[in-house]
């Protein structure tokens, strides 16, 4: 299953950190300071995987993808592949990219609670549910218009319509 | 009221407010967080709702990116949840399943929440409560709201039933019952038409699989089926996954699978599920020829591979290999040779490791070396990495791959002067091993630790303290082999050794005294040899005398020491009465003998101790000694007292030698060199390897009760820990009075002091072995030395990786070779193998009982007994226990003894219709249950042991018979 999913930017500050097992939130950014020092020593274009066993105990893998300013690092165990993990980091960006049209790292910083819906449906509680970046952007405007509805409503134009 | 609510709505900021604010602060961003959250205290105690929401996600942002503590607020939660609008019930659930953990109070509040929101008609709240129930759910949550997850797993809304079937996962965990309740809705699930439905449960079923494998063999059939027929990536890793779990549990899944394994991995052009077929047939495939080659095959293209991921992972699948197929490693050792010089760490190491693995006695030297070079030149870790897999490497199974002891043990020497080496420790400890466990490498041991005792620039670098510890306690431990005894002298009194931690210096004065102690003697015992004659001009004569001595033979010695017993009694007739002096005499030319072979080679030469120059020395080791007196460690100052005090004695006497009559000199000669014997044979004894098991073998003593559980003690000791380390500091001032006093009265105490010392030096040793290696870590120093090497040239690196190609290009050929010019020494092995450190028992899984109840509604809890059957007979009575609690739990317990029995299903009328396979499978379990009772009495035979649901009809018809027939019925998995 997937233990974490993290974004921060190329200076270390987090944008998004999410962990599907309870850790107080000392533990948290002690992990965070921890993947970006390993994170920021790595070179570009070399493997995408780093040990992660010391900050996140035994049979955990990280892997990360490194966009423009941005770190986006999934950490897992060994019930999941690498290199799907990998691909569905790309998933997780391509919404991304739908849903803010060519996203950069301010949409990030101003769309919090966006950021964390999408991730919700693509994975919940650790386990992976939605692969399809079209499938996500058609619950998160589903979503997105029960926002603007109250839910009475929002049925009654389902039946009128 | 309402009035004032709207005004602080209007005037409250948003969270995009505050993000904004906080990236144009001045006051810092500390500052900034805590007067956000003051202000967030004030507004989510408002009695408006959205007010309340928003300083909710506003704390909650706060929390997960800047780390605020928001538990206090976790009442304000429960409150934002149960509101009617969907945009605050999503920030409470976000905040909720952000904050809130087992022991959150307030989780009590929640449950009817949780059931109204997950029994609600708008699927998006569903989707919201199930997302919290995956991260949060605990045994009274997941308890309490199994019916309506039950319920949620047969909608025919796929949006929220694939996140039902995932809190499956977390509710199965926390509260095994509801396995009997929604296992078979997850099963069924399996089947679905819908791809993300069966990505969900097959996600579940590869967690399920991976804590307890065995209970899911039954389902292996409908796994079979999802293997062969989908075309989705995701699933098919997952059930790869999964068999890669169940295969090795049963010989015949193996042959069942691999065919469709090698198909995908031939077909498919997702490296991701190429590299999953790849990892399973090595892990749990690995006796199918064919597949392992095709598999190898794959590995291949993946090293080398442009990306960089791919060289990675195949690197790692060949690690995978290493036990069972070494061949392929060395299929493809150029490429891993030459990923050893790869931009990448991760592929650097991962190659060195397999390098390692290639590794064999032959070509050991060779390969250590090219290695040390590269470590020369590598960056300080991965030239650590480098160190630590030859240091590892070497070592295994005791030192099972090194021949030539000499070549290792200045192998270790010449990565003690590595500059980046941070291996301190392990080669401490390797360099003391051997020197324990191999006689015949102790030459080159003491040579090894003199070349670094002498070198003064090593002293100053932390990291090399421990190797010096270790070299130091070589030259006094096995001083007897030393060229020059004053020469390790020198190394260990420089005035550098201030420099040590006091933990080394105490292991400095020890070796310090050991040598000075066979100093002596040597010298007590070339002038026994020639009578008492203690002028220097004759010194020359008579070692000559003695070094003729050493080379005759034990027999001769014997007559030579009567001769010179002889000649004593004509020089001085005193000394026949003397037998103590015999007697030292004696055992002065045994030991000689023992030692004789190695010993007389070098003997000649620094056996020559001068008087001059022993009476420098003992000045030497007064003056470096002194000022230790008054030092703050304990054991350092205890050590150089000890020492102080004997050199003093000894000093006093043989300088009074020269000047005294002969008379008085054969006297107090006497009681010194009684006093060296004493100490030197106390210093004799050897010191062996020490089994791990040791401890074990001492017998508890009669009436001494060992608690199990120490845990109390944690409160004592933590106080004691405080009141020893105070009462040491103390020690420190205590000591220089006492010391003081111990000097002046050292001249009436001559005898006793020195002898109670020496015999105190014997208990210590008899009772606390390697009492002389401190074992506490020396405290962790950041690496403050600046790189030695350049950056490396690409040349030079391409130089290296083709002599290693070279070199592991001849390992297969070398393999036959035997070039083992002189036969292995003897490694001390004690008999209980102490390479293994006691195997710590693992600890059953947690999930026993949810192992347990999903085996029962597999297979039908009514064949309790039978269960157990593939199980040690105590997971048997452990699992009626569980049961036994279980039934305590208020959960109608199953009918043990029905055959037939229902399931508590709450649901089971309403779904019979859609069970009716399922039921089919539940009648016939009448019957299973009597082949699996008669083959519970089989136990003994290695039976592949598993039970399923799913036979074949006329499998279950002969199954009675070959029973009979003492063939274990091992039904076929996949028809």
């Amino acid at each position: 299953m997937i233990k974490a999913v993290l974004v921060m930017n190329t200076q270390g500050k987090p944008r998004l950190a999410k962990f599907y097992e309870f850790q107080p939130v000392e533990q948290q950014q002690e992990a965070i300071r921890n993947v970006f020092s390993v994170l920021c020593s790595r070179p570009e274009h070399v493997s995408n995987f780093v040990d992660a066993e010391s900050f996140f105990g035994p049979d955990s893998r990280l892997v990360y993808k490194h966009f423009a300013t941005l770190y986006f690092v999934f950490i897992f165990d060994s019930s999941e592949n690498e290199l799907a993990m990998l691909d569905l980091i790309q998933v997780f960006v391509e919404t991304l990219d739908k849903c803010f049209r060519n996203v950069c790292e301010l949409d990030i910083v101003f769309n919090y609670s966006k950021l964390h819906t999408i991730l919700d449906e693509i994975i919940l509680g650790g386990q992976v549910l939605e692969t399809s970046s079209t499938e996500v952007m058609k619950a998160i405007e589903e979503i997105a218009r029960c926002f603007l509805f109250p839910f009475w409503f929002f049925t009654w134009s389902f039946f009128f319509t | 009221m309402a009035g004032s609510s709207i005004m602080e709505n209007l005037f409250q900021r948003s969270l995009e407010d505050m993000i904004k604010s906080m990236r144009l602060q001045l006051i810092g961003e500390t500052t900034f967080i805590s007067k956000a959250t003051e202000e967030i205290r004030r507004e989510i105690k408002s009695t408006d709702q959205q007010t309340k929401s928003t300083a909710l996600q506003k704390l909650s942002y706060l929390s997960a990116v800047h780390g605020v503590d928001m538990s206090w607020a976790s009442f304000h939660v429960v409150e934002v949840m149960s509101s009617s609008k969907f945009a605050h019930k999503r920030i409470g659930y976000h905040a909720a399943s952000q904050s809130f953990n087992d022991d959150t109070p307030v989780l009590l509040l929640i449950t009817n929440q949780l059931r109204k929101d997950l029994s609600s008609t708008n699927e998006f709240e569903v989707s919201l409560a199930l997302d919290l129930l995956s991260r949060i759910a605990t045994v009274d949550l997941a308890r309490d709201l199994t019916p309506e997850v039950f319920k949620l797993l047969s909608t025919t809304k796929v949006f929220v039933r694939k996140k039902a079937i995932a809190v499956v996962l977390r509710v199965f965990d926390k509260y095994p019952d509801a396995v009997r309740v929604c296992f078979k809705r997850l099963v069924e699930n399996l089947e679905s038409s819908d791809p993300l439905v069966v990505t969900a449960v097959i996600g579940v079923f590869c967690e399920l699989a991976a804590k307890d494998p065995r209970s899911y063999l039954p389902l292996a059939p409908e796994f079979y089926r999802i293997l062969v027929d989908s075309k989705n990536n995701w699933v098919l890793i997952k059930v790869l996954k999964v068999f890669a779990k169940l295969a090795p549990l049963e010989y015949r899944l193996g042959k069942r699978i691999v065919e469709p394994v090698c198909d995908h991995m031939r077909r498919s052009g997702a490296k991701s599920l190429v590299f999953e077929c790849v990892r399973t047939v090595l892990t749990s495939l690995s006796d199918y020829e064919s597949a392992v080659k095709l598999a190898v095959e794959k590995v291949r293209e993946l090293v080398v591979d442009q990306d960089p991921n791919l060289r990675y992972l195949g690197l790692q699948a060949l690690s995978v290999a290493v036990p069972k197929h070494l061949w392929a490693v060395l299929e493809n050792k150029e490429a891993v040779v030459k990923s050893l010089s790869d931009d990448d760490l991760n592929i650097k190491i991962e190659s060195l490791r397999l390098l390692m693995a290639m590794v064999s006695d032959s070509h050991v030297a060779d390969i250590s070396r090219v290695l040390l070079n590269y470590a020369l030149k590598s960056d300080p870790g991965f030239c650590n990495e480098i160190l630590d897999s030859i240091l590892r490497t070497c070592s295994r199974n005791l030192y099972e791959i090194v021949v030539d002891f000499d070549w290792y043990v200045s192998l270790l020497g010449e990565m003690a002067t590595i500059p980046n080496c941070q291996k301190g420790e392990e080669i401490e400890t390797q360099l003391v091993d051997i020197g324990m466990r191999v006689k015949d490498a102790r030459m080159e041991l003491v040579r090894v630790g003199r070349d670094l005792l002498i070198d003064p620039a090593l002293l100053g670098n932390v990291h090399l303290q421990r190797i010096l510890c270790a070299a130091a306690w070589v030259a006094g431990e096995y001083v007897e082999f030393a060229s020059n005894p004053l020469e390790l002298m020198d190394a260990l009194l420089q005035p550098r050794t201030s420099l040590l931690p006091p933990s080394i210096r105490a292991v400095y004065i020890n070796s310090v005294l050991k040598i000075l102690i066979f100093c002596l003697d040597c010298y007590l015992l070339q002038n026994d040899g020639s009578g008492s004659l203690y002028s220097g001009n004759l010194e020359g004569e008579q070692s000559e005398l003695f070094s003729a001595k050493n080379d005759t033979e034990a027999t001769e010695l014997a007559t030579c020491g009567g001769s010179n017993d002889e000649q004593d009694v004509g020089f001085n007739p005193r000394n026949t009465a003397d037998s103590s002096e015999d007697l030292s005499v004696e055992n002065g030319i045994d030991r000689v003998a023992t030692h004789g072979k190695t010993f007389t080679s070098t003997g000649v030469g620094r056996k020559n101790f001068m008087h001059e120059s022993i009476v420098s020395l003992l000045n030497r080791i007064e003056l470096i000694f002194g000022p230790l007196i008054t030092n703050q460690d304990v054991e350092v100052l205890e050590r150089a007292q000890n020492i102080l005090s004997l050199v003093q004695l000894i000093k006093e006497e043989i300088i009074d030698n020269s000047v005294q009559s002969v008379d008085t000199v054969e006297k107090k000669d006497t009681r010194v060199s009684t006093v060296i014997n004493l100490m030197r044979d106390a210093f004799t004894t050897e010191l062996g390897p020490i089994s791990v098991s040791a401890q074990g073998r001492v017998a508890v003593p009669e009436g001494l009760v060992l608690k199990e559980n120490l845990d109390e003690l944690q409160a004592i000791c933590g106080d004691t820990e405080l009141s020893s380390s105070s009462s040491f500091a103390i020690g420190g001032p205590h000591g220089t009075p006492i010391s003081d006093a111990s000097s002046s009265n050292l001249l009436q105490n001559e005898e006793l002091g020195p002898l109670n010392e020496s015999t105190s030096l014997i208990e210590h040793r008899k009772r606390h072995g390697l009492y002389y290696l401190p074992s506490e870590k020396s405290e962790i120093v950041p690496d403050g030395y600046p790189r030695a090497n350049d950056p490396k040239s690409n040349s030079n690196i391409n130089d290296e990786a083709a002599e290693l190609v070279k070199l592991t290009e001849q390992s297969l050929l070398m393999k036959k070779r035997t070039n083992q010019t002189k036969p292995r020494p003897v490694v001390v092995k004690l008999d209980d193998g102490d390479l293994a450190p006691i195997s710590v028992k693992r600890p059953e899984p947690r999930d026993d009982s949810l192992s347990g109840a999903i085996q029962d509604v597999l297979l039908g809890s009514e064949s309790g007994p039978s269960v157990s059957r593939s199980y040690p007979s105590n997971k048997s009575s452990r699992k009626q226990k569980e049961k036994k609690k279980l039934s305590t739990n208020g959960r109608s317990e199953m009918n043990e003894n029905a055959v037939d029995s229902e399931k508590p299903d709450p649901e089971s009328a309403n779904s019979s219709s859609k069970n009716h396979g399922h039921s089919k499978e539940r009648k016939h379990r009448g019957k299973e249950k009597i082949v699996e009772g008669e083959e519970h009495d089989q136990e003994g035979k290695k039976k592949s042991g598993h039970r399923h649901g799913r036979r074949k009809t006329h499998h279950r018809a002969k199954s009675p018979l070959s029973v009979a027939s003492q063939t274990p019925v091992i039904p076929d998995f996949l028809l």
